[in-house]
């Protein structure tokens, strides 16, 4: 496998960067395509009604979540609270020897992804199949996500073409129909043979106790509807009031994620089969997931982090997600949405660098769909890196340095005699600087000169040229 | 208890107690678009969608177009009346009025085609809304890697908007309603496009025109 | 009309690019006003603002309020400068009623000249093939889009083609320009292959931090293709 997992790694993987760029430049110009002013006239209006909804939901959440317990029970269902991932595969592996199951198949779900629900049913002998085409992919190379998504974003048709041989033992076929095709017929044995099916839920509907699937394969129908048991898996922030709020979330998720208007197949499901219904699953258990989220619940000013309905439009859209790639974030959430929840999560100490990994550019900003504030988000994600850095007496050079800025930048006479020195001490005379003399060379010029020139110093500041015009 | 943990958590998070009522909710917003011809642009957005659709007048006309895909082929239908009235459950090499859920399941794994009716449909989208019932099972429209859907042509909404005004609460009718909008599909691979991954990858709908309302 | 104006030339102008203030003074003298330039103008405080430490960036944007506390008009070269003041000073200094009156009146450059001025055309020649960047908080915070290329439109003798990533980040922001230096640098690159798709042999913004930046990798690559600031576009005879 090519580097994917190191920032110079992946900036120098030509191929990598061109999968990536026509991959998101694809879905970039599919979501722009899907709202323009004549397919969605109001679509400002309905990003504006999700965050109202959204906030609505969230700061009410409470209320939600037992209304959604009380409608998921008198379907037939059963609502599971868990606090942990381990809590989650506990519940899923008592549930399994009660009822003699041993194979799972799994639509594609990131909350799962995030509690490592794979490795731990397989490591007390369950067999949990992923289903979605991208994440069957990954399973068999034991690789992660490289997007929210497309998640074999990064592999090319080959490596497709290898894993098949060597884990299916099938001759090695390339082209992607027919690797699709193979992918077909080895998971529907999987799907009529499972005793378990899980499924994420894009959205928990509190007011008819329903999940909301959304996707284009139909392996998400197949492992809700096949299995006598079906588990959905949402973390507590997936929650929204009324089946009604699904024509705004709706057409937003599609066309924000891949332009369609609305995907394949869109599942809307309440619970075990029920009445005549002929087929589905006998037994349906709604899973909600904590595993932080409640931390995030705390700042009213960051709530707005767990609005996201995981569209991926941030990631199409950011110049460094589309840079670095999804293998080079910390956790399981990669790009901008990535950046504001995982110190969120995981506490700003763990990865001090990644709410700076960004230009503050706020092209994410502009296409959220429920216009959560990142880059704002990021800004305040960076004085909890400082505080924090200082609570623990880990300042270093960089604290004095804007120590000194600040001083300096109160003091007009200090600010314009530092520019006059700074000025002396700079190569002159040279168009733009390629290097500097050794006792210029310290680590930001360093950086900056690894990339590109500097501007050489002008013979007066503006301050004198203006004094003396 | 996790539940009460989480729950408490929340509230304390929020500043609200147990059995309060939440805060003023903002307004559903729905926005039906106004559609004229609700049959012809649902055929123009589905055949866009790489399915096909075809316009009959009568129900003989519908089982007349039907019996053209399914012919020489093993087809499962559901139990819809539409069906029935239509007379595709007649058609050879088509079985239906199955109940058994296993017996069922092992038709639509083998079945080359499976015939629905379809409880809505969705013009602006292209869509085909099934609701699981006694009539209509889950399997048929998934297994088989043909679809063929017989709609009556009043059953056509406008919009997602229309069907939850006019529905605003599926899940008191059925554990399952899902909206079909054109064939399966993935681009997982190099981002190129393939259909029929899990679910159908043809789609074929007739819509029956009459002036009966179905 | 306000005789007037107050010029906030950042400080990235003041010690890196004089020459795009005394373009500005030049241009906004041409159409009549007179120029105040306080002397003890220093900084906005984002570079401290953008990399966590709320203190000090307070510390100089309180400085900042008093130096133009008596001024009517704050004409800035900058979308960045200018969105941190109009934007982000609230943040910083939630309860001061100056920052609100601050707010109000404090104009990017190009912004100033459409709506306050209401000049389209300054008179100005150069010829040549030119491109335009948009810096990404004067595009997103400020919503600056077309009121550039409406200046630069009346510019005799100037060809404007749009380039296929005029909205794309040109890699700067701030700090990140050498924290995650490659990441940067690769970013510059990529707005410099559809930079030489234009054929342009000029690059316009309104942010001299962006052109520092652009002009940084195209003088790199070895690229005869210059950045110039708007108000140096807008002086040109």
């Amino acid at each position: 496998m090519e580097e994917t997992r190191t920032i110079p790694g992946a900036l120098s993987n030509e191929r990598l960067q061109l999968a990536i760029y026509a991959s998101t430049k694809r879905l970039m110009d599919h979501r722009s395509g899907a709202i323009t002013p004549e397919l969605l006239g109001d679509y400002q209006e309905l990003r504006t009604q999700a965050n109202a909804l959204k906030k609505h939901t969230i700061d009410n959440l409470d209320y939600y979540l037992e209304m959604v317990e009380e409608r998921v029970t008198a379907h037939g269902g059963k609502v599971v609270f868990c606090e942990t991932g381990v809590e989650v595969s506990d519940f899923i592996l008592k549930l399994a020897k009660e009822r003699g199951a041993r194979l799972i198949v799994k639509s594609k779900s990131m909350t799962t992804e995030e509690i490592d629900l794979n490795e731990r049913l397989e490591d007390h002998g369950l067999q949990a199949v992923e289903t979605d085409l991208g994440e069957y992919i990954i399973q068999l190379i034991g690789d992660t996500p490289f997007h929210i998504v497309a998640p074999a974003l990064h592999l090319t048709r080959y490596e497709v073409a290898d894993v098949f041989q060597e884990k299916l033992g099938v001759e090695k076929e390339t082209v992607p129909e027919k690797q699709t095709m193979i992918a077909r017929a080895v998971l529907r044995e999987k799907f009529l043979a499972a005793d378990i099916g899980i499924t994420g839920a894009n959205f928990v509907v509190a007011n008819s106790g329903a999940v909301v699937v959304v996707e284009n394969e139909g392996n998400a129908r197949l492992s809700s509807s096949a299995p006598r048991i079906h588990i959905a898996i949402a973390g507590i922030e997936k929650l929204i009031p009324r089946a009604q709020d699904l024509g705004v979330f709706l057409k937003l998720l599609g066309r924000s994620a891949t332009g369609q208007p609305l995907t394949s197949y869109t599942s809307f499901l309440s619970g075990p089969r029920r009445g005549d219904e002929i087929d589905g699953p006998e037994e349906f258990y709604l899973v909600l997931l904590d595993n932080g989220r409640t931390k995030l619940l705390e700042n009213p000013d960051r709530r707005q982090s767990l609005y996201c309905i995981r569209c991926g439009a941030c990631l199409n859209h950011c110049p460094v997600y589309r840079k670095i790639g999804g293998h080079n974030y910390p956790w399981v959430y990669s790009g901008p949405i990535g950046a504001i929840i995982t110190p969120q999560f995981h506490g700003v100490s763990k990865d001090p660098w990644l709410p700076f990994a960004s230009s503050l550019c706020g092209a994410c900003a502009e296409v959220c769909p429920v216009k959560i504030d990142i880059p704002k988000l990021l800004l305040d994600l960076r004085a909890d890196v400082t505080k924090d850095k200082e609570q623990k007496g880990k300042s270093g050079s960089e604290r004095l340095a804007f120590r000194m800025f600040a001083w300096m930048m109160r003091r007009p006479k200090a600010y314009a005699m530092a520019g006059r020195i700074g000025a002396l001490f700079a190569p002159q005379g040279s168009p733009w600087i390629s290097r500097v003399p050794w006792y210029m060379n310290l680590a930001p010029i360093r950086a900056w000169l690894s990339q590109r020139d500097l501007p050489p110093p002008p013979p007066k500041s503006f301050r004198r040229m203006w004094k003396e015009r | 208890m996790s539940r009460e943990a989480i729950l408490g958590r929340v509230r304390t998070a929020l500043g609200r107690k147990a059995g309060q009522l939440p805060g003023a909710i903002p307004d559903a917003y729905l926005r039906p678009p106004a559609i004229d011809d609700l049959t012809g642009i649902f055929c123009v957005v589905l055949e866009k969608l790489g399915a096909r659709a075809y316009r009959v007048s009568s129900m003989a006309d519908a089982r007349e177009q039907v019996s053209v895909l399914v012919t020489k082929k093993t087809s499962i239908a559901s139990n819809s009346a539409v069906l029935t009235e239509c007379g595709v459950t007649g058609l050879p090499g088509v079985r239906s009025g199955v109940t058994d859920k296993q017996e069922l399941r092992d038709l639509c794994a083998s079945a080359e085609v499976g015939i629905t009716s379809a409880d809505f449909a969705l013009a602006d989208t292209g869509t085909l809304v099934m609701l699981s019932s006694g009539e209509e099972a889950r399997m048929i429209s998934l297994l088989p890697p043909v679809h063929v859907a017989v709609v009556p042509a009043s059953r056509i909404l406008s919009s997602l908007d229309q069907l939850l005004t006019t529905l605003p609460l599926p899940a008191e009718r059925t554990s399952s309603m899902v909206l079909i909008t054109g064939t399966s599909r993935t681009g997982d691979i190099e981002q190129i496009l393939v259909r029929g991954v899990h679910g159908p990858g043809e789609v074929h709908v007739v819509v029956v025109e009459s002036a009966q309302k179905w | 009309m306000p005789s007037v104006v107050s010029l906030f030339v950042t400080c990235i102008v003041d010690q890196l690019f004089p020459k795009v203030g005394m373009a500005m003074a030049d241009v906004l003298g041409r159409i009549g006003y007179d120029i105040d330039f306080p002397e003890a103008q220093t900084c906005c405080g984002q570079p401290a603002f953008n990399s966590g430490y709320r203190d000090e960036a307070r510390n100089v944007a309180e400085h900042f309020l008093r130096v133009f506390r008596e001024s009517e008009y704050i004409i800035v070269p900058s979308g960045s400068c200018t969105s941190m003041i109009t934007h982000h000073f609230r943040e910083l200094l939630p309860d001061n009623a100056e920052v609100g009156r601050i707010e109000a009146k404090t104009w990017e450059f190009s912004r100033f000249l459409l709506e306050v001025a209401k000049v389209e055309d300054l008179g100005a020649r150069m010829a040549c093939i030119a491109t335009y960047h948009d810096s990404c908080h004067a595009l997103r915070e400020l919503k600056i889009k077309s009121g550039p290329r409406r200046l630069l439109s009346h510019v005799q003798g100037l060809d404007l083609r749009e380039m296929d990533t005029a909205e794309e980040c040109c890699g700067f922001g701030g700090t990140f320009s050498v924290k995650f230096a490659e990441v940067s640098g690769a970013m510059a690159r990529g707005k410099i292959d559809s930079i030489k798709k234009t054929g342009a042999s000029v690059v316009v913004s309104i942010d001299s931090s962006c052109l520092m930046q652009l002009q940084g990798a195209l003088h790199r690559a070895q690229l005869p293709i210059r950045t110039m600031h708007l108000a140096e576009v807008l002086a040109a005879r």
